[in-house]
Parts: C-alpha cells; sequence; structure tokens
C-alpha cells in the first residue's frame, strides 16, 4: 500500500495533468534517457513506454501459456502504474485477479501454486514492501528444489516489483533491495533499463525454471520510450550487455543508473578526452563476469555504480570478485558510487543519488591515480 | 495494437463503475440500513463490547468417549474392518518408529528426531478421509499421514539418515520428509510458511476434484503467514482444509501464552471460513470431520478450518526436556487416560476385530520390522559430497560450477581431513 498509489489512482483519468506532472518531473531528473536502437528480433516493432512492454510480456505470457496467473496488489484494475491493464477483461478473473493487501501471503500463495506447476507471477507494488515477502522468498522459493532434492520446486514462480529512484518517493517508494537477494543462492534477480529489455527479460524470467525476482525501475515506466517488439521474445538471464565501447575505463551499472553512466562516458569523452566502456549487468543473479573481466582486463580502470546504499551493496560483490580475478590488470583501485549509508530521504534526493556528477569525479580520480 | 485497446477496455469499465455508484446514491435515501460497504449488517442504539463473553467457546465434536464407546451410533462412520485394523496398526507401528528413532538419537546414532506421541489420532483419521491424489502439506509432526498413504520404514529411516536412498539427498535434517508418489510437499523448518502456500495450491487445483490438506500447531498459527493463508483462502475461494493441532503447547509456550480467544477454531468465522473443532485424540471424529471438511471444500470451492484438539505427550523435539516447563504428571494423566491408540483399540475390542493376543504380536512384529529398516538405513552411504552443489538451480549455473571445482581440488590435497569413507565416490 502507498501514497503514491493514491496519486496514481486520482490523476488517472486526468491525463493531461499527468503529462504536465511529468513534464515537471523530467526537468529534475538525475537523468537524460537513451532509448535502445537495436531491436533483438526482427519484425514489427511498437513504439512502447516500459510500462506498456511490461503489459505486452504479460499479455504474451497469459496467451502463450493456459496455466499462468497473474497477482497482487491492485492488480485488477490495471495496476498502480497501469502493468496490468485490460488483462483481467481479456482473460478473466480467474487468471489475473487482486490479493488481500498482504506481501507474506502473495509471496506464499505464488510458490503454492508454482509447486502445483502453475506458472505464477506475483507482484509486490513496490519493492520497498517486499520485506514481509523476505521469509518466503528466502527460506521458501529460494530452496524449495535444494531441499527436496529437486522432487518439488517452485521454479514457475516470478515476482515483479518496481524499484529505484522516483524524484521525491522518500524512504518506502525508491529502495533498490537487489543486494539482500543476492545473497540468496536458488534466486534469480534481473533489472531491466528499458522497454525492450523489460519485454524479453520478463519473458524469460516467467519461462526460466528457477524462481526470478524482476525489479522494474518504476521512473522509467513511462519515461522510457522505444520501438518494441511486437513478437513474442525472450532476453538471457545472467548475460550483460556493453552499451558503450571504450578503452580507458569501464562502468558498470543496471536498471536506471546505465543511463546516468552513458552521460558520464559522454561527459568524460567531451571534457577528460577520455573512453568509456558502459555496461549494462541487467543481471544479479547469476552475474556475468565474464564480460565484465574481458571489459576490465582492456581498460584497467573500473567504476561500479548503483542507487543501493555503498555498504554490502552489490557493488561491493563485483569488486571483490574484479580484484581477485584481474588483480595484475588494475590500475587504479576500483571505485563504487553509490547511495550513501543512510535511508533514502525525501528533499535530499538529488544530494542522496549516484548522480552524473559524483560518477563523473570518480572516472576524473580514476584516470589521475 | 494491442495497447490501444486495451485503453479502450479500462475506459468502458469506468463507465460501468460510474453508473452502479449512480444507482447506489438513488437507493440511499430509500433504505434504513448501514450501507458502508465494509460490512453488511444493521445499527444498534446500545453501546457494549463484542468479546468472548458474546458468544459460548466452540464444541468438541467427538464420535468416541474415553472407552472407545460411540456415543452416538449415527456418527459411527462404519468404516470397512480392514480399515479400522489399519488405522490401528498406523498409529501403533509410528509409535514404534518413534521410539526406535527417538532412542537412535539419544544414543548420537542421528543428529535430530521428533516424536507424534498423542496426536497419531489427528494424522490417521484426517489422511483415511483425504485420497492420496489430495495434497498435504505439512508442518513436521504429521508422520501418521505419510505412513497412511505408504512410506515405508525404510523410506523414513534412510531420510532420517540422510543416505544414498533419501529423496532429498541428505540435505535437510531429520523427519523433513516429502513424496511427490503420495503428493506430500516436502516439510520446511521455517512455522507456517506452508499455509500460504497450501492455498496457493488448492487455487491451482480448482476444477480438478482435489483438495490441499495443510496442518500446522497452535503455535504456527499465530505466525503472520497463518492470517495471510486464512484470509487468502477466504477471498480467492480456495479448495483448502486448514488442519491445526493444537496439542497445549509450542515447545514450552503454553496456549495462555499464544492467545486469548477462544483457541484457533474461533478465528475462522472472523475468516469468513466455515470451521469444526474436534477432539484429536478420536480418529473416527477426526475422520467424520475431515470426509466433511472434504466434501464442502470440493462442492463450494472454500476452505475449511479444523481445529484437532489433542496433547502433546512426548518433548518438543530430542533437544528439548519438557519436565523443565510442564509436571510429568500432567503428561501421564493424557498418556493414560485419553490416548489416541488406546482409545481405537478399546473401539476395536469391542467390535471384537483385535485382542490383547494380536495386539502383542503385532507390536513385537512392528519394533522388529522398524529395527530392520534402521540397521539398513545406518548401513548406507551417504550421497557423494558433490551432490551439495545440485538442486540450488535446475541446471548448474557457472558461478557453481567453479566453486565446486575448487572444493575438488581440494579435497584433491586434503582428503585425509575430512570424513570422505562415509560418502559415495562416483
Amino acid at each position: 500500500m502507498s501514497l503514491n498509489k493514491l496519486c496514481v489512482k486520482c490523476l488517472g483519468p486526468l491525463k493531461t495533468e499527468i503529462r504536465v506532472l511529468n513534464g515537471l518531473v523530467n526537468k529534475r531528473n538525475h537523468f537524460v534517457y537513451t532509448p535502445d536502437t537495436n531491436s533483438p528480433v526482427k519484425g514489427e516493432t511498437t513504439k512502447m513506454n516500459m510500462f506498456q512492454a511490461i503489459n505486452n510480456a504479460l499479455d504474451t505470457a497469459l496467451k502463450t501459456d493456459d496455466s499462468a496467473l497473474i497477482f497482487g496488489e491492485d492488480i485488477g484494475f490495471g495496476g498502480v502504474f497501469r502493468c496490468t491493464m485490460g488483462l483481467r477483461d481479456k482473460y478473466g478473473k480467474d487468471r489475473v485477479f487482486n490479493t488481500p493487501l498482504c506481501e507474506q501471503g502473495i509471496a506464499g500463495f505464488a510458490i503454492g501454486a508454482a509447486v502445483m506447476g502453475s506458472t505464477t507471477i506475483a507482484e509486490i507494488q513496490f519493492a520497498d514492501y517486499i520485506f514481509p515477502a523476505f521469509d518466503q522468498l528466502v527460506n521458501e522459493a529460494a530452496k524449495y528444489r535444494y531441499r527436496s532434492g529437486g522432487t518439488f520446486d517452485c521454479g514457475k514462480l516470478t515476482v515483479r516489483a518496481p524499484c529505484g529512484a522516483v524524484g521525491h518517493g522518500a524512504l518506502y517508494h525508491s529502495q533498490s533491495p537487489e543486494a539482500y537477494f543476492a545473497h540468496t543462492p536458488g534466486l534469480k534477480v534481473v533489472i531491466p533499463r528499458g522497454p525492450i529489455k523489460a519485454k524479453g527479460l520478463l519473458l524469460s524470467c516467467i519461462r526460466d525454471p528457477d524462481p526470478c525476482l524482476v525489479f522494474e525501475p518504476k521512473i522509467l515506466y513511462r519515461q522510457a520510450v522505444e520501438e518494441v517488439p511486437v513478437d513474442d521474445y525472450q532476453l538471457p538471464i545472467g548475460k550483460a550487455d556493453i552499451l558503450v565501447e571504450g578503452n580507458d575505463v569501464t562502468l558498470i551499472g543496471w536498471g536506471t543508473q546505465v543511463h546516468v553512466l552513458k552521460e558520464v562516458a559522454q561527459l568524460a569523452k567531451e571534457k577528460l578526452k577520455v573512453s568509456c566502456e558502459v555496461i549494462d549487468l541487467v543481471s544479479i543473479l547469476p552475474w556475468d563476469t565474464e564480460t565484465v573481466f574481458k571489459s576490465v582486463k582492456k581498460t584497467k580502470r573500473v567504476l561500479i555504480a548503483h542507487e543501493a546504499p555503498l555498504t554490502a551493496g552489490f557493488g561491493g560483490e563485483i569488486a571483490a570478485t574484479i580484484q581477485e580475478e584481474c588483480f595484475l590488470h588494475l590500475e587504479a583501485p576500483i571505485q563504487r558510487v553509490t547511495g550513501f549509508d543512510t535511508p533514502f530521504p525525501h528533499v535530499f534526493e538529488p544530494f542522496y543519488l549516484p548522480d552524473k556528477w559524483r560518477c563523473f569525479a570518480a572516472v576524473q580520480k580514476l584516470v589521475n591515480f | 495494437m494491442v495497447v490501444n485497446r486495451s485503453f479502450l477496455l479500462f475506459g468502458k469499465t469506468v463507465v460501468r463503475r460510474f453508473q452502479h455508484k449512480v444507482d447506489v446514491i438513488g437507493r440511499q435515501y430509500s433504505t434504513e440500513g448501514p450501507l458502508f460497504p465494509g460490512a453488511k449488517t444493521t445499527w444498534t442504539e446500545n453501546l457494549e463490547f463484542t468479546g468472548s463473553h458474546s458468544y459460548k467457546p466452540i464444541p468438541v465434536y467427538r464420535v468416541l468417549d474415553r472407552q472407545g464407546n460411540v456415543i452416538n451410533p449415527e456418527n459411527d462412520p462404519k468404516l470397512p474392518d480392514n480399515i479400522l485394523v489399519k488405522m490401528y496398526k498406523d498409529m501403533t507401528l509410528l509409535g514404534a518408529l518413534d521410539k526406535v528413532l527417538y532412542e537412535a538419537q539419544r544414543q548420537g546414532r542421528i543428529s535430530f528426531y521428533l516424536t507424534n506421541y498423542g496426536e497419531e489420532a489427528t494424522q490417521v483419521g484426517s489422511a483415511a478421509a483425504l485420497d492420496t491424489s489430495d495434497v498435504v502439506y505439512g508442518q513436521y509432526r504429521e508422520v501418521g499421514v505419510l505412513m497412511w498413504r505408504g512410506y515405508s520404514l525404510q523410506q523414513f529411516v534412510d531420510q532420517c539418515y540422510g543416505n544414498i536412498d533419501d529423496p532429498g539427498q541428505g540435505k535437510q535434517m531429520p523427519v523433513h520428509y516429502g513424496s511427490k508418489e503420495l503428493n506430500f510437499v516436502t516439510i520446511s523448518s521455517p512455522l507456517s510458511t506452508q499455509i500460504p502456500q497450501a492455498a496457493g495450491s488448492a487455487y491451482a487445483l480448482r476444477g480438478k476434484n482435489r483438495v490441499v490438506a495443510c496442518y500446522f500447531g497452535d503455535g504456527g498459527a499465530s505466525e503472520g503467514d497463518a492470517h495471510a493463508a486464512f484470509n487468502f483462502a477466504a477471498t480467492l475461494n480456495c479448495p483448502v482444509i486448514f488442519i491445526c493441532r493444537n496439542n497445549g503447547y509450542a515447545i514450552s509456550t503454553p496456549v495462555e501464552e499464544q492467545y486469548q480467544g477462544d483457541g484457533i477454531a474461533a478465528r475462522g468465522p472472523g475468516y469468513g471460513i466455515n470451521t469444526l473443532r474436534v477432539d484429536g485424540n478420536d480418529v473416527l471424529a477426526m475422520y467424520n470431520v475431515t470426509k466433511m471438511a472434504k466434501e464442502y471444500a470440493l462442492k463450494e470451492s472454500k476452505p475449511v478450518l479444523v481445529e484437532a484438539m489433542t496433547y502433546r505427550v512426548g518433548h518438543h523435539t530430542t533437544s528439548d526436556d519438557s519436565t523443565k516447563y510442564r509436571d510429568p504428571k500432567e503428561v501421564e494423566l493424557w498418556a493414560k487416560n485419553d490416548y489416541p491408540t488406546d482409545k481405537l483399540k478399546y473401539y476395536l475390542n469391542k467390535k471384537g476385530l483385535w485382542d490383547d493376543k494380536q495386539d502383542k504380536e503385532w507390536l513385537e512384529a512392528a519394533r522388529k520390522s522398524v529395527m530392520e529398516a534402521f540397521k539398513v538405513g545406518e548401513q548406507k552411504m551417504k550421497p557423494k559430497w558433490d551432490v551439495m552443489f545440485t538442486e540450488v538451480y535446475k541446471y548448474i549455473p557457472d558461478h557453481l560450477k567453479k566453486q565446486k571445482t575448487e572444493m575438488e581440488q581440494h579435497l584433491s590435497i586434503y582428503k585425509q581431513h575430512y570424513p570422505l569413507d562415509k560418502f559415495e565416490s562416483k
């Protein structure tokens, strides 16, 4: 349950006002969205923002799998972020339905249905509210197959949750909890950077034989617009994308942060004549060590940036692994630019985020070391 | 253009809803009753609390008295003789298994155990009213359900030893049983996590003529997951039977410190769930209650809550000494005066289906067959150590393959420091 939900509900019919509001948000954004232009599959494409691409993926999942169920808080009328819009009307309320307001129930119910062979796509309204379901996801979903020696599993489970900074979300509408789950063998965790990625990754997660968490950066729902393939397609879990090729510094991020890093690469080129390689990690667990090591061995300098706090953030895992595997190649200490070790604040958000200037300063430090 | 079409559909829904609202406003002036959406009810002008004084406690349904007499002949389920004898044999075989494995733990031969003493009827009576195709979720003290369904003594022992024939590959502690063939979902230690899962499974099985039975204790019912499950099962019309074993204790905590209401049963109607409270020491009552619950759950596609009143005669587990928090005399009272297997034995005696000689021979045979299974299980090898890396995911990911290789290299040098002789090598 959330305050934002009320805002979205109130403004739902007033499309012009939403456009005005979005305009305001855009001006205050800490990043510039750059769309993916490479289509992963051939065929027809349609302009979609990220919530429409997710809606399209869910539609595809329901259409191609009779056992697929979608449920969560307020998803029946289309979801507070419109991701499930129209699906209840199209597939019936037995397959697309509201649950009581209880995250541990949503997760537990979803696991149970998946154990019986249903494809379950559960929504947690905000990643900030996934913690009541932590026990079900960490102790149950992640360990189901292992503890039963493969007798039972809930591999058909996918949990979607909007995550990340949104400009004014404060403590409980902004969190990026991926590191908590990265420490959990048995789960897969992915974070898309835009509509094309969101659709392909979500379909992969839904059809993957292991339980998956998809954290969707909510600030991209309306802003990120791309030409998304209309056809059914999947994108690999566990595979990183090189978005910008470069030779001097490797910049690693995921979700919204990759758009910040793309700007940083541009800034570094213009102001420092430094060539940056930007990697979208895409998948947090398992993560693509190969792509990262290869890039680091080439550039010899690394910056990792994420919105979540520094201490025990996933950047720490990446840094430690790079240090172990690329020790002789490194020419500067690995830099981590992240949220601070504080709760996510309201009015101080511009000072909290690992924005392009903090990342740019870290690049400067790396090349001057 | 899928997206644009969904926009249109959404628009239509809004118009329909708005129309509905207008109708409600019109009716407001023509009715005297409250119109709050949150409850269908009446007004009152009396200011008074609703509390436990407003209701009578829910009575305990029974078929047999403590001497094994059928109180109301209409309630006798008139089960076939072979079923009645199987009930008794399974309940007592469970007792024999408990005795041997409990002692084995005391001798350090298995790491952990927990017995089912006093709760045999709750388990076997309910299991007998279900089909093996009905899915069971347990907490951990429901071994009688597996026994009824045909899990063998050897399978129980193999799991407790974590040997090569344990379907769980030695990954979990003893008594965390599971069986795909018998539709018994593998037990896990976190309490009550299975309850909302059971609701979800029941939802997935709707229309397939199968129900889900989910067992938990009176302590487990205090977990948030129990609340989640009752509410989800009711609102989402799940054919699930929640069976609470109220045995008076959660480890050392007596029920007075667990809840202040009328047990667990009284919570059922609060969730809109049809509820039954039953003598958990009366196997026939347990059978009748579960049978009715199943019929209703299937017909209406709705949940049922069953509270089986019983008493935990044994210690909580082998890591617990219950004399530290309860009077041994209290335990003795239940063991002597209201023990489920005795109650069924008296009933069988009266029906001429069982006598003392048969009883003595059977108990001895039961003990022997447990001992045999135990010896065999003890001698089996444990699975190869690298099984530790399997089933984390469907396919072993690269990072785990790497860790497995590292351990392999380590063992090739330091093997003398590890108990490799007890584990399979190929």
